[in-house]
């Protein structure tokens, strides 16, 4: 041997199950990508504007948290891209881009730079953002436009270019002059509660109806999310725990008032129960660790959103619903750690 | 156990891994590789206090002949693993990391595989103690890796009872085979190790378990049961850690050891297949622990097989007789999980070294991930086979808060399996972090 070889030390185990967060992320990408091409089909450029504008500013908000914090560049890990997609999927497609900006920009920062960076977040950075432009802009952030409206792919909705620090035109004559059928500018949801019309389930499983972004087709979201799951990058006993919550919830609220309160299958297919359980609620950082924390976190925001979508003064409780649960988190870890392998059971 | 277990009957623990197992050598019989010019034997290949030297430099030995004593009863005589003379007693390397005593012997040229000490004596007519007696005479400990003195193994404390003599022939490490070619070889002498240690521990039953990877030794061993049914085989899932103690009484038998307690708190003692095919072989005869079976194996080997090396054999010489290739190599002693690595070609076989295993660069590299923060995504909890927490283990490590890692979240019960590591998408040292931990805090109780 002509060159002398280096022999190697480590620490064991010198074997390792492969793959790792990165590749855990850029599946998170991945599978939010077919939501993103629907939303797009479905709102023309400015969801695309929406989606561009946010992720790009999410990203750009990581990299300067970076610098601020003489740390290197963390873009590579996606996660900061996981953020912006997520984020623009929860806003209205309309949402003006200088707001959709100031969402990410809150998300990054206040969501995740505060708490340092990937893993130490204690709540969804999306949704942080998203809760701070509800707060923030709360006319904007319910302003719906029409699924599939006359050019949409050559013009944008005229919210999206609002000026940066300009309230949005108000759009009523321009909803009625693109759609066909006469359009109420409100989501399932908001029809539902305030005008006690139920959308047809399969309007909202296959997603022609208005509402967020990436929220409206709860059979792609479905899809999208049983990919990961399969590929075992999500916890599927979250989002089907968090379904069943809400559906079991809702249904003794319709069983109790059938006239006043929606249908199980509604509450499950409407607004963003189907995004939040499969790709935020599921989300590693903010849900517990243990077994059975995992149950109790995923039933918790079930019953929540419905709890808030029914009796709150918002339309879609969600969002909220899975911050709690976020929150909630690390107490329900340090109330249900598992029961180690050859310990007595209290009072055995 | 889950519901999938229940349903088929496969006998397991609940949570551990599933690597890949590389038993590529499992079909190569044992073999026996050439003595080496020198061997080089610690006086602590064994869990307990060191072994006294019963030797001079200069003095000639021959092969079985005691050259070192037992120094009381937590601690096993060593003998000389081929004839030849002294060269010295030093400080070498060793497998477990420090530098220990070691009884140097070079050996003769033309030195005898004939083992020319011994003291045959009928095992039937021993009492109890008479046997742990000679047992602790041949210097075995557990062959499996943990180098526990085995007459201590097989003595039973006086305030517990023992019915089951449990067998480990799970062999659940990648790469090892030796243990599955001992079952395969050796199954009278198992058998006969077996008798005996069910004698010294008053059990009425055995179980030999093996994982259903090796299912020829299960059959062979059915094969060679003796009548009366007093000793049976069961197979096991194949999962690592099932060769752990606790995981293997629990797959057998349900029975589940006390956190911080013994095998024996549940009536069970386990020994290592390889260790009572030992004690079968020689107990009859009379004879010291001297030479034993390892794997050797890995991509960085050329001819990967099981040999039958002596005690002291260096790593150095076994690489130069099955070669090995790498620009960038590690040498591991053991399997790929547990072992450790060692850097000193002079580093000895030892009574405990079950395999010497060469990982070259696209392992290492697979090694080498860069490591990532914590995401919490509870993979660790579902691997722990001990049901520990390691997510907030390893967090708390970081925040050097060991006192409260052992009081609150059971760093104790942490066998240091390597389960959490091997699946750690963050690529997270979580063993290595609970080996620090561990260690600081016996420090500081000290």
């Amino acid at each position: 041997m002509s060159k002398k070889p280096t022999i190697e030390l480590r620490t064991s185990p010198h074997a390792h199950a492969g793959g790792d967060v990165v590749r855990i992320m850029r599946n998170v990408v991945y599978a939010m990508l077919p939501i993103c091409a629907f939303t797009i089909w479905q709102f023309g450029l400015s969801a695309l504007a929406l989606l561009l504008v946010v992720t790009a500013t999410c990203m750009a908000s990581e990299r300067l948290f970076n610098r601020l914090s003489s740390q290197p560049s963390s873009l590579g890990d996606w996660s900061a891209a996981i953020t912006g997609i997520l984020l623009a999927l929860t806003l209205p497609p309309g949402f003006p881009l200088w707001m959709g900006a100031v969402a990410a920009f809150a998300a990054v920062a206040l969501g995740k730079a505060l708490f340092g960076g990937l893993g130490m977040n204690a709540m969804n950075p999306a949704l942080i953002g998203r809760a701070f432009v509800q707060a923030a802009f709360p006319v904007a952030i319910t302003t719906w436009t029409p699924a599939f409206f006359e050019g949409r792919f050559t013009s944008f909705v005229p919210t999206t270019l609002t000026p940066p620090f300009l309230q949005p035109p108000v759009i009523g004559d321009w909803v009625t002059s693109v759609t066909v059928d006469a359009f109420s500018g409100a989501t399932p949801l908001a029809l539902q509660k305030f005008e006690g019309v139920q959308m047809d389930a399969m309007d909202m499983l296959l997603g022609t109806t208005a509402g967020s972004a990436g929220e409206t087709s709860a059979l792609l979201i479905l899809i999208c999310g049983l990919y990961l799951a399969a590929r075992r990058m999500l916890d599927w006993r979250i989002p089907v725990l968090v379904m069943l919550g809400a559906a079991v919830t809702a249904g003794i609220f319709f069983l109790i008032d059938p006239v006043k309160y929606p249908d199980p299958l509604f509450v499950f297919l409407s607004g963003g129960l189907m995004l939040g359980a499969w790709f935020m609620a599921s989300d590693m950082v903010g849900s517990p660790v243990t077994p059975l924390g995992v149950v109790i976190y995923a039933l918790m925001i079930g019953v929540l959103t419905v709890i808030i979508r029914l009796f709150g003064g918002l339309t879609e409780g969600v969002m909220y619903a899975i911050l709690l649960g976020n929150a909630a988190t690390p107490l329900i870890d340090q109330l249900t750690q598992p029961r180690v392998f050859g310990e007595q059971r209290v009072g055995k | 156990m889950g519901l999938f277990d229940l349903f088929f009957g496969l006998k397991t623990f609940a949570h551990g891994i599933h690597p890949p197992y590389h038993k590529d050598t499992a079909d190569k019989p044992i073999r026996r590789l050439p003595f080496p010019p020198q061997l080089i034997l610690p006086l602590d290949q064994h869990i307990g206090k060191p072994a006294i030297p019963l030797v001079k430099k200069g003095q000639e030995v021959v092969r079985g002949e005691p050259i070192a004593k037992a120094d009381g009863g937590f601690s096993v005589p060593l003998h000389a693993p081929a004839t030849g003379r002294v060269s010295g007693i030093e400080l070498m390397p060793t497998p477990k990391g420090p530098k220990s005593n070691a009884i140097i012997i070079d050996t003769y040229e033309s030195s005898t595989q004939e083992v020319l000490w011994k003291q045959p004596r009928e095992m039937s007519e021993l009492s109890p103690a008479e046997a742990i007696q000679a047992i602790q005479e041949t210097g075995m400990v557990g062959l499996g890796g943990a180098a526990f003195p085995s007459h201590l193994k097989l003595t039973i404390p006086e305030d517990k009872t023992v019915d089951t003599l449990v067998i480990n022939g799970c062999e659940c490490e990648p790469y090892l085979t030796c243990d599955h070619r001992v079952m395969l070889e050796h199954p009278q002498a198992l058998m006969r190790g077996i008798r005996y240690a069910m004698r010294a521990t008053g059990t009425s039953q055995a179980i030999i378990g093996v994982e259903d990877n090796k299912m020829d030794a299960v059959e062979i061993l059915r094969d060679h049961l003796p009548k009366g049914g007093s000793i049976r085989v069961e197979s096991v899932e194949t999962k690592y850690p099932q060769g752990s103690e606790k995981m293997l009484i629990k797959s057998v038998l349900n029975r589940e050891v006390p956190a911080g307690g013994l095998p024996a708190d549940v009536g069970v003692v386990v020994n290592n297949v390889g260790t009572l095919a030992g004690l079968g072989r020689l107990l009859p005869e009379g004879e010291g622990l001297i030479e034993r079976v390892i794997t050797v194996a890995g991509p960085g080997i050329v001819k990967p097989g099981n040999y039958l090396v002596p005690l002291g054999t260096p790593i150095r010489h076994i690489l130069e007789q099955v070669g090995y290739e790498g620009s960038r190599t590690e040498f591991i002693l053991g399997g790929p999980m547990m072992g450790p690595a060692v850097s000193a070609m002079d580093t000895p076989i030892t009574k405990g070294t079950s395999g010497l295993l060469v990982l070259n660069e696209p392992s290492i590299e697979e090694e080498s991930h860069k490591i990532w923060p914590c995401i919490r995504c509870a993979r660790c909890v579902k691997a722990c086979p001990m049901h520990l927490n390691p997510s907030i283990l390893g967090q708390m490590a970081a925040k050097r808060k060991y006192e409260e890692m052992a009081e609150d979240y059971h760093l104790n019960d942490c066998f240091e399996c390597g389960c959490c590591s091997y699946v750690c998408p963050s690529n997270i040292p979580l063993v290595q972090y609970f080996r620090i931990a561990k260690a600081i805090n016996r420090e500081q109780a000290a």
